[in-house]
């Protein structure tokens, strides 16, 4: 027994995505104030109504504190230690590929992203985005033949500034939490997404953040319009440097769905989690919020979480046309000392809506993994469904799993339901695994996956194969 | 092929199997019996490397080699396997994805290329057939669901899929009724060759009418008291373990 842990642990804990490009990089002094809110509006030559909206987010978040109610042990953060704005220095407007920074390129071809010919193959249209600034969207003429419009939220500010200004901040008000404040004052770049009435988006749209600069914290912002009758389904991936100091990630991503469209919104987050002691990796607090705006609207979030030191993160669905269907999906995974409090909201408001929650944590290490989930119906919700289940693996004896489902429910002709489990990899699973010849870590890989499966067999097959992988990887030096 | 030598094993500190000796052949098929908590199934777990188990004494060598310094995933490639009394299931994992994974590990053992899905179906239906198990089974989880029987012939179909040098085979015959029996036992019959061996492990003589032994052994705390023919089972089953245990005593 005692061999194989050593064997196990020797292959300690690889994250093949802590490389860091050296690239120019333009930033800004570090801290935050009025002036420096100015600033990024200012380089990122924004109208007078989003400088207007910043500096209320920023005034507003001054008078925020922190929440504390998460089961995370949260190390002190100093908000004027962080660098707010950080840009590749090549100037990224770019009409080819070839004018893209080889750097840069470099960078994304090591994630993997086919910002090139292979696009093509994979039907994949990309919007990545590098530190703070979005660096370069693929197949945005193709899509603009049908008229989607998927383009960074900087370019979004300036091209469609009135679609822009109409749902920005309409499902997360800066004033929703600290972050959301946070994010509304400082946010850099993002996605933008708009797929007009009965278009059925052709192809899966898909962004990568990367967070590269030191010192810099990234706050990025999504915003994805369906129309009436309209389909997309979009991917989010995120990787960042190996560090030994922390890095701060507050993001805010909006969806609105109107009558009888559909949004499927994937992620597979895979920031930096720290090493094996606990040390560095990213913050990651995350508000993202979508409504069902319209009668008849769908709406799903499947996430594979396996990064990050800190997981602070809710997606979560307001039904408020009747007949609307949310449904959550989430793999969680925790390793060495990373924490996650991760969950949903499902708020039900329209009359026969019903939302479904699958989650399955998965702890290791010595970590900690909190489901935290909300289904409220409020009182004209007529015939509301929820069907909730939370699951959880516990791999090894040190560390922690835990859930906190709340229910509020209001009107009586609702239906709820919730289910938990809570199971550990057994030494007689993995004796049968290595019986047939399968060492410990395959084993393991295997059974984790076998575990997920229910969620991951909500993704977009590529997607799947990847987050497959990471859930292998994520555990190596885990068994004991 | 297996060599035993005064093999004793603890599991939490005391001691199960007391000085084991065992030849086994190729071309030999061999039965243990013996009463219950003997150290049977103990004996079965230790040869596939079981670290519940700790070897205190004694040497194995399997095919020339060491076995006891090598792990579990290596005795199995190597082409021991074990065919579990209780096997576990796997939430999740399908059984044809889970002897891809086995099959292809045995293959790069052996520094073959893994099989091309083609050749892998082809495999899996050829080898299904051998226990009558349906191909729906096969595209179910790990036992999840599976009935005893159908999780007995499933260790069989796994036996003829990874093909072993040898096969310890603990209480298959167990919770079996009359038509299961008749199938896993032909089953392991038509695997047999003169190049492979088996050591089966049962109560019931009524299975070594399938699977006829060159030897019987009967293992009475810890140690093979007593090693006979095909016949010795006959006179177990009617006479029962008294009047070894009294002559041992």
């Amino acid at each position: 027994m005692e061999e194989r842990d050593k064997i196990i642990a020797d292959l300690g804990n690889e994250y093949k995505y802590g490389f860091t490009t050296d690239i120019e990089t333009e930033t800004i002094p570090r801290g935050l104030n009025e002036d420096v809110v100015r600033l990024i509006s200012q380089k990122k030559g924004e109208p007078e109504w989003l400088t207007a909206y910043r500096l209320k987010a920023y005034n507003h978040w001054l008078t925020m504190t922190m929440p504390t109610w998460a089961h995370l042990d949260i190390p002190e953060i100093d908000y004027q230690d962080i660098i707010y704005y950080a840009a590749p220095r090549t100037k990224p407007k770019l009409n080819s590929m070839d004018e893209v920074d080889p750097e840069l390129r470099r960078t994304f071809d090591k994630l993997g992203i086919p910002l090139e010919e292979q696009m093509a193959l994979s039907g994949v249209a990309v919007d990545a985005v590098m530190d703070s600034v979005s660096v370069k969207t693929t197949f945005k003429e193709v899509l603009a033949e049908k008229g989607i419009i998927f383009c960074s939220i900087s370019e979004a500010v300036r091209d469609y500034p009135e679609l822009v200004r109409k749902y920005l901040g309409s499902v997360v008000p800066y004033a929703d939490n600290f972050f959301t404040a946070l994010n509304a004052a400082v946010f850099s770049d993002g996605s933008f997404c708009y797929i007009p009435k009965g278009v059925r988006c052709p192809m899966e749209l898909s962004t990568y953040f990367r967070i590269n600069a030191a010192g810099t914290g990234q706050f990025e912002r999504t915003l994805i319009v369906a129309d009436e009758g309209s389909y997309v389904s979009y991917l989010e991936g995120c990787t960042a440097p190996q560090r030994d100091e922390n890095q701060l990630h507050a993001a805010v991503v909006e969806i609105v769905v109107l009558k009888d469209a559909e949004v499927k919104y994937s992620t597979v987050q895979n920031w930096y989690p720290g090493d094996k002691e606990g040390k560095g990796g990213i913050y990651n607090f995350v508000t993202k919020r979508g409504i069902c705006k319209g009668d008849n609207a769908r709406l799903s979030w499947t996430q594979v979480e396996t990064g990050s030191a800190i997981t602070w993160k809710y997606p979560s669905c307001i039904l408020a046309g009747d007949n609307s269907v949310a449904e959550f999906y989430s793999v969680a995974m925790t390793n060495n000392f990373q924490q996650a409090d991760t969950g949903t909201k499902m708020i039900h408001i329209g009359r026969n809506t019903r939302s479904r929650i699958v989650s399955k944590g998965i702890s290791a290490g010595r970590s900690q993994n909190s489901y935290r989930g909300l289904v409220r119906v409020a009182k004209g919700a007529e015939n509301a469904r929820n069907y909730s289940q939370c699951d959880s693996l516990l791999i090894g004896d040190k560390c922690g799993a835990h859930t906190f489902p709340y229910m509020d429910v209001q009107n009586p002709s609702a239906v709820v339901e919730h289910e938990a489990t809570t199971s550990k990899i057994s030494e007689e699973q993995l004796f049968y695994c290595n019986q047939r010849g399968l060492s410990t870590e395959d084993a393991v890989g295997l059974i984790v996956n076998g575990y997920a499966k229910e969620v991951l067999s909500k993704l977009p097959m590529e997607f799947a194969v990847e987050a497959q992988k990471l859930l292998a990887i994520s555990l190596e030096g885990s068994v004991g | 092929m297996l060599s035993v030598k005064n093999l004793h094993a603890n599991v939490g500190g005391k001691e199960i199997l007391r000085g084991i000796n065992l030849e086994v052949r190729a071309g030999e098929v061999h039965a243990i019996m013996g009463p219950n908590g003997s150290g049977k199934s103990t004996l079965a777990s230790v040869l596939a490397g079981n670290e519940k188990f700790e070897v205190t004494e004694g040497e194995v060598t399997f095919c020339g080699q060491n076995l006891l310094e090598m792990s579990i995933e290596e005795r199995a490639r190597e082409g021991l396997f074990l065919g579990f009394q209780y096997p576990v299931e796997i939430p999740g994992v399908t059984m044809s994805n889970f002897m891809k994974m086995a099959v292809n590990e045995q293959r790069k053992h052996r520094g073959q290329e893994p099989l091309t899905a083609g050749e892998f179906l082809k495999l899996m239906r050829e080898k299904s057939a051998v226990v009558e198990l349906s191909s729906k089974l096969t595209s179910r989880s790990v036992n999840e669901g599976f009935s005893g029987g159908e999780k007995k012939k499933n260790e069989i179909f796994q036996m003829a899929m990874l093909d072993p040098k040898l096969a310890i085979l603990d209480e298959t015959d167990s919770g079996l009724d009359i038509d299961a029996l008749r199938i896993v036992a032909t089953g392991v019959t038509k695997l047999h060759t003169p190049e492979n061996a088996t050591v089966v492990i049962t109560h019931y003589q009524r299975l070594l009418d399938y699977i006829v032994p060159d030897f019987v052994h009967v293992l009475y705390k810890g140690r093979i008291i007593h090693t006979g023919d095909k016949s010795l089972a006959l006179k177990l089953e009617a006479e029962g373990y008294d009047w070894l245990i009294n002559d041992y005593q």
